[in-house]
């Protein structure tokens, strides 16, 4: 898709080169957090699912962290979507990579199964 | 299409905005910060003063990658407001009414950050449009209950036109990137750093950042 690089350029231009310091993969969580709640609609679950998807390649491709959350909102989605197994296993992903979360993790889960 | 509002979203990158620092006195005491450092932080959708109902939610979208970067684990935002909902609290003030002790216990985060949005948006005048973002932050520990810090941010910017990027932009990507024609998105990123990482009275660094005693401040990563 030619789409998304040009999007990646234009975040780089509009927010002024990402540090060289960041912890993180950012890739387009934070847009995507902006478009559904903005325009709702233009960000479905699917779409979403897809872009994280290729975010997260990208940071493991790059040596990049996934960012905090970012495990978490996609395993969200792919419950919104029934996709249960794999939610659950994108809120261990999140789990692991960060233990603060597992409370909330473990919530999301029991919900999952009632 | 609308060529007007995003010629000024993007006009107003090219200008030089007028801004107001954060207006909190110096000498910030971070003494019961130092006593209560937070892991994590649990951001809830903001109390929402100004008359822009999406307020709340372009400011939490741009919340969690300056905390991140700072060094704590964040909680997903959108996950905890829809969590938060299903568990019947349909609105900001509700959650904000949830007590520490119960959110320690169902979500387990170590601090919450409380944020309140006092302005909001686009101002036209007569020959051009000024944008303004305002809001108050608090981070309360949630075992003690103390607010271990608070900070305030006030940025506003004003845009006159102009358009050099303007034709790079095909209608597709505004579509997919509404951000592009919100030009308070990229205006309350800008405030969030500021807010954050003031050497004098920002945050102090989190566990996924190295820090020595003497140098614990956040620093803008920009």
């Amino acid at each position: 898709m030619r789409l998304f690089p040009s999007g990646l350029l234009l975040s780089w231009i509009l927010t002024g080169c990402g540090g060289t310091q960041s912890l993180y993969h950012w890739g387009h969580y934070e847009d995507l957090l902006h478009a559904m709640y903005t325009h709702p609609g233009k960000a479905e679950p699917p779409l979403q699912i897809e872009i994280l998807s290729q975010d997260i390649d990208r940071a493991h491709a790059s040596g990049q962290a996934v960012p905090p959350g970012v495990h978490a909102h996609l395993g969200y989605l792919l419950s919104l979507q029934g996709h249960m197994d794999a939610a659950r296993r994108e809120f261990e992903t999140e789990k692991s990579l960060y233990p603060e979360s597992a409370r909330f993790m473990d919530q999301l889960m029991k919900g999952m199964t009632e | 299409m609308n060529w007007v509002r995003l010629s000024m979203a993007v006009g107003l990158m090219a200008v030089i905005g007028s801004f107001a620092g954060c207006m909190a006195p110096p000498g910030f005491d971070y003494s019961a910060y130092r006593a209560h450092r937070p892991r994590s932080i649990l951001v809830l959708p903001p109390r929402n003063e100004s008359n822009i109902v999406q307020a709340p939610y372009v400011y939490l979208s741009t919340i969690t990658r300056p905390l991140a970067e700072c060094g704590y684990y964040v909680f997903p935002v959108a996950v905890i407001d829809a969590f938060m909902k299903e568990n019947g609290l349909p609105t900001a003030e509700e959650m904000h009414g949830v007590s520490l002790q119960k959110i320690r216990e169902v979500i387990g985060a170590d601090a919450v950050l409380y944020v309140t949005i006092e302005d909001w948006g686009q101002k036209y005048l007569i020959v051009q449009s000024v944008t303004v973002v305002k809001a108050r932050a608090q981070l309360v520990d949630t075992v003690s209950g103390d607010v271990i810090w608070q900070g305030r941010q006030y940025l506003s910017q004003s845009s006159g036109g102009g358009d050099p990027l303007g034709s790079l932009i095909s209608a597709t990507l505004t579509q997919v990137f509404a951000w592009l024609s919100d030009p308070t998105y990229p205006l309350i990123r800008r405030a969030n750093y500021r807010m954050l990482s003031d050497p004098d009275q920002g945050l102090l660094l989190g566990p996924y950042r190295s820090y020595t005693q003497e140098n614990d401040h956040c620093l803008d990563p920009h």
